[in-house]
């Protein structure tokens, strides 16, 4: 077992014949994801020749899914067609949608994330995010697959590179599955998404938390980890010295009710008994003594 | 990624900082100016009155005179609290007003050096309200808040006197339509003398956060007039620049003036840089990880005589030599700075291509060239990395393991 993504994963990519797309198709192909097709409008009937495997490419992911029983979708479109691909393969029936674009507009993703809410049978993950991966099983995304291998650590964190680096930290441990969830104001998946299911993941014994400044999502994150994740949870926060933002309208303060800062994360993590590292190699250090005792 | 920079007092907007995730981003996010946000109303319906906006105080009385006489005159910054700091005044006359105007332009206002006042008729307010729409990040969808006590700071009458903050959630896929708009009413508890009318206007006001994608749109206060007519008195917009690409006319909002110029020369280049108060130069990649390098950073500046990171700049993914030259230059083009930090993680990136991207930088940089270096390799081919770096043997340039051995070796080199 791993989260979301497993060796069974069969996975399409909508926009694999442009830049990113191709090139990142080859590296997931590379470290073993079974990626059965690519999605590009009045492309279809084509194949591309990767290294290793010619994928067919299909004019919209309902045929896509018809032609293969894919089960996920890594979305590298641009972000002015996001919204319309994330939508396509919601009607398609998809699982699970991995958007990977950055710089979608706030309200696309508002909407794409209603429009898969009310039809109740998609999770998506992102956007500007670098997906997620279970190692040695299946990669959808952008997360390098050399980094570290199979281990019983979970990992979730807002941050790209942080996540790298954390990977790179606990190495040694390897990971059930990595996923990186995005820091745009509205994401398919939260900290609390991925903590749930690495708490109901068999393979999973402990799991790393990687936060930032901005937002309240760790602080939510905390109260729900004290209530319902008995699994061990270790935290990282980024920009402690980041300096303050300014301010123009106060609507946000009474929504949120939480100042943002690092510092209030951090309390917030350890009122909840997470053990709060001050930088990556710290976090790493008390992930590594809770697993070597 | 954003920092943004500023303010003393701490308020937890929900977009005041924003992060990235995998590639940060310079700007994710653009406040308006009141007169800018009054003119994106009037585009949309909202009843507002536009004023007239002066840079010189002289202007102040052609215009004042040309509104009746009797003025309000608003200082023009990008930042709430303008009222406490001094910067709104009511002028009795056109002479008052040149006055009220000399007195407010060239005033700071939380780090805000007023450019611009808006001279506004005096209204005749019979009852204050606040409005509001937004991204609501927690629930993932927008809300508006809305309250009948207006003209005073919201986070106070919420603190206060709770009951009188309606919160209404709102569904992306239906939006503001006239049941919503009338649940808001109902939940705010307008009146009945102005229930209709503000029905109307919350829905030109909805059509305005849609329409010119905005993440907020707060209006405080909104008046009902001696008349018994609605009116937007005061405006702010913050809009998403990830839109840009669907509005042309967004560009002329930007404040090139207010940035600091190194911050504009790296935007220029298309770098994600912000001018920070240290002395160590910071370059990474990617928004997190460039953030826990100030975190590093500073740690490790309290053992060496509290010196602090000069700079966050996130050269993503790509680490040419010509972005990596850019990004030294404009490190280098900060007279504080005394050692650099370049803190790489080759997830995608390679590492060779950074080393490259290095020495060749410092060709390209020749004397300009004239801070140490600390150089942290590691991930997607960094044997070859330090293999190009350790033969290059750049007398400024100092390769260390790990992220926090770089880091302790930089703010020491910075004291020295």
């Amino acid at each position: 077992m791993a989260i979301f993504l497993t060796e069974q994963s069969k996975v399409i990519v909508q926009g694999m014949t442009g830049s990113e797309g191709s090139k990142h198709t080859q590296r997931m192909l590379d470290s073993g994801t079974s990626i059965v097709g690519g999605v590009t409008p009045k492309k279809g009937g084509q194949t591309v020749d990767f290294e290793g495997a010619s994928v067919p490419v299909f004019n919209s992911v309902a045929e896509a899914v018809e032609a293969t029983g894919a089960d996920v979708s890594v979305v590298f479109v641009p972000p002015r067609f996001t919204k319309g691909a994330v939508v396509e393969s919601v009607d398609a029936g998809v699982p699970l949608i991995v958007v990977i674009t950055e710089g979608v507009p706030v309200k696309d993703t508002a909407e794409l994330f209603a429009y898969a809410q009310s039809k109740g049978t998609s999770r998506v993950i992102g956007p500007n995010c670098p997906g997620l991966i279970s190692p040695g099983k299946s990669n959808a995304g952008i997360i390098p697959a050399d980094i570290t291998s199979a281990g019983r650590v979970g990992l979730v964190s807002k941050s790209g590179t942080l996540t790298y680096q954390m990977m790179y930290e606990l190495r040694d441990f390897g990971f059930s599955s990595a996923i990186g969830i995005g820091g745009d104001p509205i994401i398919g998946t939260t900290h609390i998404d991925a903590l749930q299911a690495f708490q109901d993941d068999a393979d999973t014994d402990a799991i790393v938390m990687i936060g930032e400044i901005g937002g309240d999502a760790e602080e939510r994150a905390a109260a729900y980890i004290k209530d319902n994740i008995t699994k061990p949870v270790v935290g990282y926060v980024a920009g402690f010295t980041a300096p303050e933002g300014k301010t123009m309208g106060h609507a946000g303060a009474i929504v949120s009710g939480s100042s943002g800062t690092a510092e209030a994360k951090k309390e917030a993590l350890e009122a909840a008994g997470v053990k709060v590292g001050k930088t990556p190699s710290e976090t790493a250090q008390l992930m590594r003594q809770l697993l070597e005792r | 990624m954003v920092l943004r920079r500023g303010t003393p007092v701490c308020q937890s907007r929900s977009v005041w900082i924003v992060s990235a995730g995998a590639t940060g981003k310079a700007d994710d996010i653009v406040d308006l100016m009141e007169y800018q946000a009054k003119e994106l109303f009037a585009k949309h319906g909202v009843p507002v009155t536009l004023g007239t906006v002066v840079e010189n105080a002289e202007d102040a009385s052609a215009a004042a005179k040309a509104l009746g006489g009797k003025v309000v005159v608003k200082a023009q910054v990008k930042t709430g609290g303008r009222g406490k700091a001094g910067g709104v005044k009511l002028a009795t006359d056109p002479a008052d007003a040149v006055a009220k105007a000399g007195e407010i332009l060239g005033m700071d206002i939380k780090g805000h050096t007023v450019r611009r006042v808006l001279l506004a008729p005096a209204a005749d307010i019979a009852e204050e309200y606040y409005f509001s729409f937004l991204v609501d990040r927690a629930n993932r969808n927008y809300l508006c808040i809305a309250s009948t006590e207006g003209g005073v700071e919201i986070e106070v009458t919420a603190q206060e006197n709770p009951d009188a903050v309606a919160k209404v959630s709102i569904d992306p896929l239906v939006g503001v339509d006239d049941a919503k708009a009338r649940e808001i009413v109902d939940a705010t508890g307008f009146g009945d003398d102005i229930a209709d009318e503000a029905v109307g206007l919350i829905q030109k006001l909805w059509t305005v956060f849609i329409e010119e994608d905005a993440s907020l749109v707060e209006v405080n206060p909104l008046v009902k007039l001696g008349d018994g007519h609605l009116e937007a008195l005061d405006g702010k917009i913050t809009l998403d620049d990830n839109a840009d690409f669907r509005h042309d006319d967004h560009a002329a909002f930007e404040d090139k003036a207010a940035a600091d110029p190194l911050e504009a020369e790296a935007k220029a280049k298309g770098l994600n840089y912000v001018k920070l108060d240290g002395e160590v130069g910071i370059i990474g990649n990617g928004a997190g990880l460039v953030m826990s390098t100030l975190d590093v950073v500073a740690y490790a500046g309290e053992k060496h005589g509290g010196v602090k990171p000069a700079n966050f700049l996130d050269i993503g993914g790509g680490a040419s030599a010509e972005v990596m030259a850019n990004g030294l230059h404009i490190i280098l083009g900060d007279p504080q700075v005394k050692s650099v930090f370049v803190n790489v993680f080759g997830g995608i990136t390679a590492c060779d291509a950074v080393a490259n991207g290095i020495v060749n930088a410092l060709d390209l940089l020749g004397d300009e060239a004239n801070k140490p270096l600390v150089v942290r390799l590691d991930g997607n081919n960094v044997v070859e990395g330090r293999r190009i770096l350790d033969e290059a043997a750049h007398p400024l340039v100092t390769m260390v393991d790990t992220m926090d051995g770089a880091a302790d070796r930089a703010a020491e080199l910075a004291t020295s």
